[in-house]
């Protein structure tokens, strides 16, 4: 059983979110963060901002953790304690941003309209996921340095392909939870419109401002000197 | 030079009857659909009046186009910084209660109703919810409602009106209105393009039509924000912006767009125009005073040997350089100079040019004694005994200043606050009525419309096609429209070179057989 949920699943998970993604990216029109907003503005201020703030600090958190352990490890003392409480703030922010946004879709009649059971699914899982992270928090001190000295061999393994599922079976009931409730994410997020997270426009940043396309270089075309060149349409 | 071809347009207010033909055209082949239905890509508003969205002038509320900031321009409520920063809650968007809720009504209740003994009606129910609701505002609720308090008063453009002059405007006996049909400017310096985090809207090289990439745009809506015109919109069902095509599938075939196709005033007019690509970016930024000068600029002369070269250079078609030397667009923007582009101050480079209304100012008679009106010619109206229809010239041009729509309200509009600008435009208007009165009915001397023309530097011959173009223009003469070349329409999807020798024009995927 151990072996199915911390050994196989993850790479199910993965594989799923591996391929679902593309394919759903592939076939066109699906990728969209579906925002609400024109719908409802004022509620979503106070629910959509917390929430994607802390859940971005935090999955960071945990992404930091894995890469650079030792970052997490050689912090100690009063450090320690004052980025535990500032994790954890952002972790809060996140829960009561998730339960806002839970709350104003269900209360709106026009929100209902454009809300899908998938919707409702993932919402309830990130909230139930933020839930079990913030109780393992308070429950498990100190969390930071633990993950990055139990977790993070653990998520190495399954990188490697070596899943090591005997050290997850000796883990508290609670921190299996967490696991496999973020493989279950993984795994559902080419269903969600989570996907719109792997589009994040950060290449707006450099790029110029205005975009001119062309369906064709005509002045390429016309040269006969390379009738069988393949030309890109050009930007700009 | 740069030289790139641009589909343009030139909207005649004086000819707008406000029959909304246009917008229904449009709805039906475009937007009748679930979560298009508030959207309108095309529509014509009531001036004064609040407009679709309401107070959508109003840049203090929805913070669109471009605003100087030092020597360049900045997106006032989107761009990189702030429309990065505001991707969780864009504190500039407006929401669907600006436009309107979307309603229909239950019509089936009047078929399927029972007998009995009072008469069914058919209730509004929300295009969203379906449920029934009580309808509070429509895309053109303020339809001819000048001088109402709610709507003509709140126009945006009245803001640096005195009461004085607002009052004055709207006195029962000075009351007017006009049209103003909007559609997408297909701008040169596109707040939409500029602000999409996503890059899903771009500006068609060949013929400048903007448009948005449905597969790209992921919904941070920061367009909506942007447009200064308001002509982005969100599909709340979909989650992606749409926005008018200039209907690309119908410019392509060289057939006017649908708006333009059914308009019953034929106040549209559809051509191409040449222009400096390379003006742009130093035209958007330049002084508020010549910002209207610079634009017009970028517009090249399309039978200057040197802008045919280059634009030759650069792979503009010869039908398009030929569509550029017949533009409509061209003759009123830049020979004539009697269509000015709408709120140029939004910085956006629009490329949608209106002639404005001149209104029945020819009309304002003055109540007064047979007698006392020795200027008078003898075939000069009188009615009544006692309203002088004066048409003599004088007092024709004493009223430009004196409009029943106050010039400092049109300069608002259409040339970022100049007054002196917009009454040139209107002068030229009045100058051409007085020549073609003096033509028609004659009660206005030969010598008094030469000097009317002479006035505002048009010769006769101008005059004569200024007011054939305007009255008479068949379909060929208003939309001179360079279809795309079939020929060179499979090279836009894939080089023909690169598929010689397969089927037909090539598989739409690669043929293989198997692995
Ligand atoms: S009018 Fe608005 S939507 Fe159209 S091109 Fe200009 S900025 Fe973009
Ligand atoms: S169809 Fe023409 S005349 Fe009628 S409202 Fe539209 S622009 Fe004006």
């Amino acid at each position: 059983m151990d072996f199915l949920l911390f050994g196989a699943f993850p790479y199910v998970a993965l594989v799923m979110f591996l391929v679902g993604s593309i394919y759903r990216y592939k076939t066109g029109f699906k990728y969209s963060s579906l925002s609400s907003q024109f719908l409802e503005t004022k509620k979503l201020f106070l629910s959509s901002v917390p929430f994607h703030v802390g859940i971005l600090v935090v999955l960071l958190g945990h992404l930091v953790g894995f890469l650079f352990p030792s970052l997490f490890l050689s912090i100690g003392g009063e450090s320690l304690v004052t980025f535990e409480i500032v994790a954890l703030s952002f972790a809060f922010a996140a829960i009561v941003g998730l339960i806002s946004l839970f709350i104003r879709r269900a209360t709106s009649e026009r929100l209902r309209m454009v809300t899908s059971k998938m919707d409702v699914l993932i919402e309830l899982l990130l909230m139930a996921q933020f839930i079990i992270g913030i109780w393992i928090a308070v429950e498990l001190r100190w969390g930071s340095t633990w993950y990055a000295s139990n977790m993070t061999p653990y998520l190495q393994s399954i990188w490697t392909l070596t899943p090591d599922v005997a050290a997850i079976s000796a883990m508290p009931l609670l921190i299996q939870l967490h696991i496999i409730g973020a493989f279950l994410i993984v795994f559902l997020i080419p269903f969600t419109r989570l996907v719109h997270f792997l589009v994040m426009p950060l290449h707006y940043i450099t790029r110029p401002h205005q975009i001119v396309t062309w369906y064709w270089d005509k002045k390429k075309i016309r040269d006969v000197n390379t009738p069988w060149t393949i030309t890109e349409p050009k930007n700009n | 030079m740069d030289v790139r071809s641009q589909m343009s347009m030139v909207f005649h207010l004086d000819k707008c009857l406000g029959c909304h033909t246009c917008t229904v055209a449009c709805k039906n082949i475009w937007t009748d659909r679930k979560g298009a239905e508030y959207m309108w890509w095309n529509n014509v508003e009531t001036k004064p009046g609040t407009g679709y969205p309401t107070k959508w002038e109003d840049q203090e509320i929805y913070k669109g186009g471009w605003e100087k900031s030092g020597s360049g321009i900045e997106l006032r409520g989107a761009g990189k910084r702030k429309g990065l920063l505001n991707i969780f809650h864009n504190p500039n968007l407006p929401v669907i209660d600006d436009y309107y809720e979307p309603f229909t009504y239950k019509y089936l209740d009047l078929i399927e109703s029972p007998l009995q003994d009072v008469q069914p009606v058919a209730r509004p129910v929300s295009l969203i919810t379906g449920k029934p609701i009580d309808i509070k505002m429509g895309p053109n609720w303020d339809d001819d409602l000048s001088g109402t308090p709610d709507f003509a008063r709140k126009d945006p453009n009245l803001k640096n009106l005195s009461p004085a002059e607002q009052e004055a405007m709207f006195q029962l006996e000075k009351m007017a209105l006009y049209y103003l049909p909007r559609i997408c400017n297909h701008c040169l310096n596109p707040a939409c393009v500029a602000s999409c985090p996503s890059g899903a809207i771009y500006k068609r090289g060949e013929d400048g039509v903007v448009l948005i990439d449905q597969t790209k745009c992921r919904a941070w809506r920061m367009c909506v924000t942007a447009c200064p015109y308001k002509k982005t919109y969100y599909n709340w069902s979909t989650g992606k912006s749409e926005k008018c095509l200039l209907c690309f599938p119908r410019i392509e075939a060289g057939i006017a767009p649908a708006c333009m196709h059914s308009c019953v005033g034929r106040i549209r007019y559809l051509g191409v125009m040449l222009y400096d690509a390379d003006m742009i970016e130093k035209a958007a930024s330049s002084d508020d005073k010549d910002l209207i000068n610079s634009h017009l600029n970028i517009y090249l002369d399309p039978h200057d040997p040197k802008v045919i070269a280059a634009a030759k250079a650069n792979g503009v078609a010869d039908s398009t350089i030929a569509a550029a030397q017949a533009s409509p667009i061209y003759k009123f923007v830049k020979e004539w100079k009697i269509a000015l582009p709408l709120h140029a101050e939004f910085r956006t480079l629009p490329n949608l040019f209106y002639v404005p209304p001149l209104l029945p100012v020819m009309a304002s008679v003055s109540e007064q004694e047979k007698s006392s009106t020795p200027q008078l010619n003898p075939i000069a109206k009188n009615w009544d005994d006692k309203w002088l229809y004066d048409t003599s010239l004088d007092s024709i041009f004493g009223t430009i200043d004196d409009l029943r729509m106050p010039l400092k309200y049109m300069a608002n509009m259409f040339s970022a606050g100049n007054e002196d600008l917009i009454a040139d435009k209107l002068k030229k208007l009045m100058a051409i009525r007085i020549y073609r009165r003096h033509k028609t009915v004659g009660d206005i001397s030969a010598e008094k419309s030469a000097t009317a023309l002479r006035n505002v530097n048009l010769t006769e011959a101008q005059a004569e096609a200024i007011y054939n173009l305007t009255s008479l223009a068949k379909f060929e003469e208003r939309f001179v429209i360079p279809a795309a070349h079939r020929e060179q329409a499979i090279e836009m999807i894939e080089s023909t070179a690169d598929v010689k020798g397969s089927t037909g024009f090539g598989f739409l995927a690669k043929p293989a057989r198997g692995l």
